[in-house]
C-alpha cells in the first residue's frame, strides 16, 4: 500500500478524486435536498460547449479557464431551465431534457469544429466528455482544491441561512432573508462542485458524484450537519478507492469505478442504515406482526377461558386455537412468546392457559378497544 | 439512392420515431426518463454485442428494451422505498448502469468495433456504409430499415392504444377507475421509447436522441392544445430539426448529430419565443395591451368598493387616487382619462364617480376572475384541478 | 373597512390598503382594504383558492402587489420584514428535511441572531421553552419527519412564538389537528392576546369562528366584510363570501349553529 502510494502519478489522481469526493458531496447534499439531483445532470451536460468556447477563445488549457467557461454554460443552462420553467407551460423535467441534450449537442458540434482545426491541440478537450483521471497533473488538483475551499468556506459561513431556505423559503424571506440571492448562491456553489470534477469523471457521470454520496448520507443520519459531513466522507472514499483500484487493475477506467463504488454505498446505505434501512423496516415490520399475532392469541385464549368459567386454569389445545384463527397466524410461535412474557403457561402436551397477568393484560386490550369503538 | 440523400431520410426517420413517445414523455412530466433509458441502455447493448459480434442484430434492440424496462422499474423500486425523491433516483440509476456499460466494453471490448464514443455520440455520416444485401441486392442502409421498423412499431402502438394514452396522460386516476390499466400501458409507452432509443444511438448517439424526443414535441405542445396536432406536429418539428441538422453540419462541418440537436433547440426557442398565444413575444405584447385595460379595471373596482363609503372622498379624490393605489401621478392621469373617455366615470366636484357602465364592468371584472384560462384539452388537467379547489367545505385538498 | 387616521393609527397593528395582487394578469385580491386593531384575535375566512394565503404573504412582505399599500405597527411595510411572527401552511415545508424539531424551532431565532453567527445556548433555551408552551417538549430531538400533523402544528407555532413578535399570523395553523392539539393552540392564542399580542388566524371552520375570535375578515378576491364577528359574521356576507363563486357550501355539522348553516348561491 505505501509503495503504491509512493507513486507520484497516483498519489496526485488519488488525492484529486478525494477531493473531489469531498467537495461534491458536501455541496451535493443541498442540491439532492432540494431537489436539484437532475438540475446537476443538466449543468455538467452543458458545461461542455463552455469548455470547447473557453479553449477557442483563449487556446489556453489552463484548469482555471476551462472551469470558468465550463461554469458560465452550466450557469446558463440554470438560466434557460428557469425562464423555460417559469415562462412557459413546459414543465422542469421537459426543460431539463431539452436544456441537458442541446447544449450537449451544441458542444459536440463545437469540439468537432476543434478536432479540424491545424492546431489540433484539443485532444486534451476529448477527456471532459467521460473524464481521465490519470491525466490529472498537480495544477489542476490545486486548481480544484483551492476553488473546492472556497466553494465550502461559503457553505459553513451561510450554513444556517441555507439551511432554512431549503427547508423553508417562505418563512426565511419572512423573517427577512434575501432568499432570491441565497438561492442564486447556492445553485453557484453546485455549479461549482461539478465544474471542478468534470476533467476527472467527465460530463456524463458527473451528477452521480453530486448526488450518490448525498443519498447514501441520507439514510444514516436524520441531521443536516451530519449528513453533510458523511457525504464529504463517501466522497472521499469513493474517489480515492476508485482512483486506487483503477491504477491496480486494468483496464478499468477511473470514473465509472468512481461511481459504482458510489452505486454501492447507496444500496449498501438503503439496506441497513439504521432506522431508515429496509433490512430494519421488514424486521421491525416482522416484530410487529408477532406481537399482534401474540396479542390475537392472547384474547383468543381469555375467550376459551370465559367458557370454562369454573375453572381459570384450564388448559386449552393448541389445535382449538389454530382452528380459531383459521391457520392465518403462527399459533405455536405466539404461544411462545406469550409464555415468554409471562402471559401465558404451558398446562400439559399441547395445551396452554393464561397466566393472572395475561388475564389482566387481555381485560386492558378489550377496555382499550372499547374506549376506541 | 445517393449516400446523401440516405443519410437525410434516416435523420427524418430517427426524429418521427422519436418524436412520436416523446410527446407523451413530455406530456406525462417524464422526460427525464428518455434521458435515464438512452444511458442505461448501454450495458444491454454491450453484452447484446458481446453475444452475436453486430450492431445491427435485433438481438441488440431486445437487449437495450429489457435494459430500458429494468431502468424504469429500478427507479420505480428506489421510489417505492420512500428513502429517496423521485429526481434523486433518477439520477442514481443511470449513471451507475451506464459506468457498467463503459466497464464492460473498456474490460472485454478492447479491439472490437464499439467504443463508448460511438454509443454516445454516434455518426450518422458512416451509417449509409452499412447495406442491408440480401441475396446479393443491396437494399439500402441497413439503419434506414431498422429505424423505418421502429418508425412503424411506434405508430401503431400508439394508434392502437391512443384513447388509452390519452386518457392515461391526461388523468391517471380516472384511466384506472374506467378499466385501463395505466400501469401497462406505462410500460408499453417505456419500451417504445428504450426501442427507440437503441435504434437511434447509432445514427445520432443516446444523447442526442434525447433532444429529438423533447425539443420537437415540447415545441409543438407550445403551439397546439390538441394531442393529436402535437403528435404529428412534433414529428414534423423532428423531421425539419433532422434535415436542417444535416445541412448544418455540412456547411460547417460538424458532428451532423450534434447540429440536429442545435437545430432542434433553435426550433424549441423558436416557439418559446414566437407562438402565437404562449409565445414570450406574444405574452409581452398581451401584457403591454392589457396593462392600460388592467389598470382601468382596477381603477373602478377600487371606486366602486368605495361608493358611499364614510372615506369616500377620501379614497376617490381625483388628485389623491394615486396614493391609494400606489401609482405614479402620470399614469394614474392617464388611467382616469382613458376611463373618461370611455364613459366608464365621470368627475363631479373632484370626486370620480363611476357610471353606470363602469359599474357594471367593475362587478363583472370580479364575478369572472375564475372564468378565464380556457385551455383546450390539454389544458384540461389544470382547469379541473382549480376548479376542485374551489369547492369549499375543506373536501378537495390539493 | 374603516381606517384609522392621525392620533387614532396608533392602535393598527396592521393596516391593509387597496391591495391588488396577481400572480398572472389575473388579480387574485382586488383592491382589499382592511385593518386589524392592535391586541385583537382575527380569522380570515373564505373558500380554498379565495387568496386567504396570498394576503398573509402580501402582509409579511413575500409577495409584491400590483397595488395597494401595507402597514405594520403604522410604519411602511418595508421597514417592518422579519418583525411579524409566521405560522406558514404546512404544506409549504419539505417535512422529509433532516433537521430535528428543536433546530426548527431554534430557526425563529436567526433573525436576532443575525448574519455569520450561530445560534447558541439561549437560542436553543427559548426553543424549549417554546416547545413546552405548546406542549411538544418531549419532541425536541426528533426529525421533523416523524411528527404527526398536529405535533407538526404545534412545533410551527413554537417557531413562531421564539420571534418574539408583536403580530402574529398564521396559516391554517388548525388544519387537520385533533381536539386536544386544537385546545392547546387555542390556549396558546389566548395566551398571546393576554399578553397585548395581535393574531391574526386563516380559519376554516366556521363553526368556531365565534368561539375563537373576536374579528372576522371574509373575504373571497375582495373584502366583503370585516369588523368584529357578532356584527358582520352572518348568513347574508357568508353568502356573499362563499355562494358567488361557486354553487354549494357544505359544511361540518359540528355544533350545529342554526344561523350560518349551509349556505346556497
Ligand atoms: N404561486 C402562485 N402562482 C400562481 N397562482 C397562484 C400562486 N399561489 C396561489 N395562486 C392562485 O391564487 C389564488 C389564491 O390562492 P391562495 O393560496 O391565496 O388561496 P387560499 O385562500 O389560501 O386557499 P386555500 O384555502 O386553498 O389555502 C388561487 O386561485 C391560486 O390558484
Ligand atoms: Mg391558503
Amino acid at each position: 500500500m505505501t509503495a503504491l502510494f509512493a507513486d507520484h502519478t497516483l498519489r496526485v489522481v488519488a488525492l484529486g478524486a478525494g477531493l473531489l469526493g469531498a467537495v461534491s458531496g458536501a455541496l451535493g447534499s443541498f442540491a439532492m435536498l432540494r431537489r436539484q439531483s437532475l438540475l446537476g445532470d443538466a449543468i455538467s451536460h452543458a458545461a461542455l460547449p463552455g469548455i470547447a468556447v473557453a479553449f477557442m477563445l483563449t487556446r489556453s488549457k489552463a484548469p482555471v479557464v476551462l472551469m470558468l467557461g465550463a461554469a458560465l454554460a452550466g450557469w446558463l443552462a440554470t438560466l434557460a431551465v428557469m425562464t423555460i420553467v417559469t415562462r412557459s407551460r413546459i414543465k422542469y423535467d421537459g426543460a431539463l431534457g431539452i436544456v441537458l441534450s442541446v447544449f450537449f449537442g451544441l458542444g459536440l458540434v463545437l469540439l468537432t469544429l476543434l478536432q479540424k482545426r491545424p492546431d489540433a491541440s484539443q485532444a486534451g478537450l476529448d477527456r471532459y466528455l467521460f473524464g481521465q483521471a490519470a491525466a490529472l497533473l498537480v495544477d489542476d488538483v490545486r486548481a480544484m482544491a483551492i476553488i473546492g475551499a472556497g466553494a465550502l468556506a461559503v457553505l459553513a459561513v451561510l450554513w444556517k441561512e441555507f439551511k432554512l431556505i431549503s427547508v423553508d423559503a417562505d418563512f426565511g424571506a419572512a423573517i427577512g432573508l434575501p432568499v432570491r440571492l441565497l438561492d442564486t448562491a447556492l445553485t453557484s456553489l453546485l455549479v461549482i462542485a461539478i465544474v471542478i470534477g468534470l476533467q476527472t469523471v467527465g460530463v456524463v457521470l458527473m451528477s452521480a458524484m453530486v448526488v450518490a454520496p448525498a443519498a447514501a448520507a441520507r439514510q444514516w443520519t436524520n441531521r443536516l450537519g451530519p449528513m453533510v459531513a458523511l457525504a464529504a466522507g463517501f466522497g472521499v472514499v469513493a474517489g480515492v478507492g476508485g482512483a486506487v483500484l483503477s491504477s491496480i487493475v486494468a483496464r478499468l477506467p477511473t470514473g465509472p469505478t468512481i461511481v459504482l463504488a458510489l452505486s454501492g454505498l447507496v444500496l449498501v446505505s438503503l439496506l441497513i442504515a439504521p432506522a431508515r434501512g429496509l433490512a430494519w423496516r421488514a424486521l421491525r415490520r416482522g416484530q410487529h406482526r408477532r406481537t399482534v399475532e401474540a396479542d390475537a392469541v392472547l384474547l383468543d385464549l381469555y375467550a376459551l377461558a370465559l367458557q370454562h368459567e369454573e375453572d381459570l386454569e384450564h388448559g386449552h389445545d393448541e389445535a382449538v386455537l389454530r382452528a380459531m384463527r383459521g391457520g392465518q397466524i403462527n399459533v405455536r410461535r405466539s404461544l411462545e412468546k406469550l409464555a415468554q412474557a409471562g402471559l401465558a403457561r404451558r398446562t400439559g402436551h399441547g395445551r396452554w392457559a393464561l397466566s393472572a397477568a395475561g388475564r389482566a393484560r387481555a381485560l386492558e386490550q378489550i377496555d382499550h378497544a372499547g374506549e376506541h369503538a | 439512392m445517393s449516400p446523401q440523400i440516405e443519410v437525410q431520410l434516416i435523420a427524418v426517420v430517427v426524429a418521427v420515431a422519436a418524436a412520436l413517445p416523446g410527446t407523451f414523455l413530455v406530456l406525462r412530466r417524464l422526460a427525464l426518463v428518455s434521458d435515464a433509458i438512452s444511458h442505461a441502455i448501454l450495458p444491454g447493448i454491450v453484452v447484446a454485442f458481446f453475444l452475436v459480434e453486430s450492431l445491427s442484430s435485433p438481438v441488440l434492440l431486445i437487449a437495450a428494451a429489457m435494459t430500458g424496462l429494468l431502468t424504469v422499474v429500478l427507479i420505480e423500486l428506489l421510489g417505492q422505498t420512500r428513502l429517496l425523491k423521485e429526481d434523486a433516483s433518477i439520477a442514481l440509476v443511470f449513471p451507475a448502469l451506464f459506468s457498467v456499460g463503459v466497464l464492460l466494453i473498456s474490460r472485454y471490448a478492447g479491439g472490437v468495433h464499439l467504443d463508448v464514443d460511438a454509443v454516445l455520440l454516434g455518426e450518422l455520416a458512416f451509417a449509409p456504409f452499412d447495406r442491408l444485401v440480401v441475396a446479393g441486392h443491396d437494399l439500402g442502409a441497413k439503419a434506414l430499415w431498422s429505424m423505418t421498423a421502429i418508425l412503424l412499431l411506434n405508430v401503431v402502438l400508439i394508434s392502437v392504444l391512443y384513447k388509452e394514452l390519452k386518457l392515461a396522460t391526461l388523468d391517471r386516476e380516472q384511466a384506472a377507475v374506467l378499466g385501463f390499466a395505466p400501469a401497462t400501458v406505462h410500460y408499453l409507452l417505456m419500451g417504445c421509447v428504450s426501442i427507440t432509443a437503441v435504434g437511434a444511438f447509432q445514427a445520432v448517439g443516446s444523447i442526442l436522441v434525447v433532444a429529438l424526443m423533447i425539443a420537437p414535441p415540447a415545441a409543438a405542445y407550445l403551439l397546439s392544445d390538441r394531442l393529436s396536432v402535437v403528435l404529428i406536429l412534433g414529428g414534423v418539428l423532428g423531421a425539419a430539426s433532422g434535415v436542417g441538422g444535416y445541412w448544418l453540419a455540412r456547411g460547417i462541418d460538424g458532428s451532423i448529430a450534434g447540429s440536429m440537436a442545435v437545430v432542434a433547440g433553435l426550433v424549441f426557442l423558436g416557439a418559446l419565443l414566437f407562438a402565437p398565444q404562449r409565445g414570450l413575444a406574444a405574452q409581452l405584447h398581451r401584457r403591454a395591451r392589457q396593462r392600460w385595460s388592467f389598470a382601468e379595471r382596477m381603477l373602478l373596482v377600487h371606486l366602486l368598493h368605495h361608493e358611499r363609503t364614510p372615506s369616500a372622498a377620501e379614497e376617490t379624490a381625483g388628485h389623491t387616487v394615486h396614493r391609494h393605489l400606489r401609482w405614479s401621478e402620470r399614469f394614474t392621469a392617464e388611467v382616469i382619462r382613458r376611463a373618461e373617455a370611455g364613459e366608464l366615470l365621470r368627475r363631479e366636484a373632484g370626486l370620480l364617480q363611476l357610471t353606470e357602465r363602469g359599474r357594471q364592468i367593475a362587478q363583472r371584472a370580479l364575478l369572472e376572475l375564475d372564468e378565464r384560462d380556457g385551455l383546450g384539452e390539454l389544458g384540461g388537467r389544470d382547469r379541473r384541478r382549480r376548479a376542485g379547489r374551489t369547492i369549499p367545505g375543506g373536501a378537495v385538498e390539493e | 373597512m374603516s381606517r384609522g387616521l392621525g392620533d387614532r393609527a396608533r392602535s393598527w397593528a396592521i393596516e391593509v390598503e387597496d391591495l391588488t395582487v396577481a400572480y398572472t394578469d389575473k388579480p387574485v385580491l382586488w383592491d382589499v382594504d382592511v385593518s386589524i386593531p392592535r391586541g385583537t384575535r382575527m380569522a380570515i375566512v373564505g373558500p380554498n383558492g379565495a387568496g386567504k394565503s396570498t394576503l398573509v404573504k402580501s402582509i409579511l412582505g413575500l409577495i409584491r402587489p400590483v397595488a395597494g399599500t401595507v402597514r405594520i405597527l403604522s410604519r411602511p411595510l418595508d421597514e417592518m420584514i422579519g418583525q411579524v411572527a409566521y405560522v406558514p401552511q404546512r404544506s409549504q415545508i419539505d417535512w422529509d428535511f433532516p433537521t430535528s424539531v428543536l433546530d426548527m424551532v431554534v430557526t425563529g431565532t436567526y433573525r436576532r441572531v443575525g448574519w455569520l453567527r450561530r445560534p447558541g445556548a439561549r437560542e436553543k433555551e427559548q426553543a424549549s421553552d417554546a416547545l413546552e408552551k405548546v406542549g411538544i417538549a418531549a419532541l425536541g430531538r426528533r426529525p421533523i419527519g416523524q411528527l404527526s400533523g398536529g405535533q407538526q402544528q404545534r412545533m410551527l407555532l413554537a417557531r413562531a412564538l421564539v420571534q418574539q413578535a408583536d403580530i402574529y399570523l398564521l396559516d391554517e395553523p388548525l388544519q387537520g389537528v385533533d381536539a386536544p392539539t386544537e385546545h392547546a393552540l387555542i390556549g396558546v392564542l389566548g395566551m398571546l392576546r393576554d399578553e397585548g399580542k395581535t393574531v391574526v388566524v386563516v380559519h376554516h371552520d366556521l363553526q368556531t369562528v365565534e368561539e375563537y375570535f373576536d374579528r372576522v375578515l371574509l373575504l373571497n378576491v375582495r373584502n366583503i366584510a370585516d369588523g368584529p364577528v357578532r356584527e358582520v359574521f352572518h348568513d347574508e356576507n357568508l353568502r356573499r363570501t362563499y355562494g358567488g363563486r361557486v354553487g354549494l357550501v357544505s359544511r361540518p355539522q359540528r355544533r350545529g349553529s342554526p344561523g350560518i348553516d349551509a349556505v346556497k348561491g
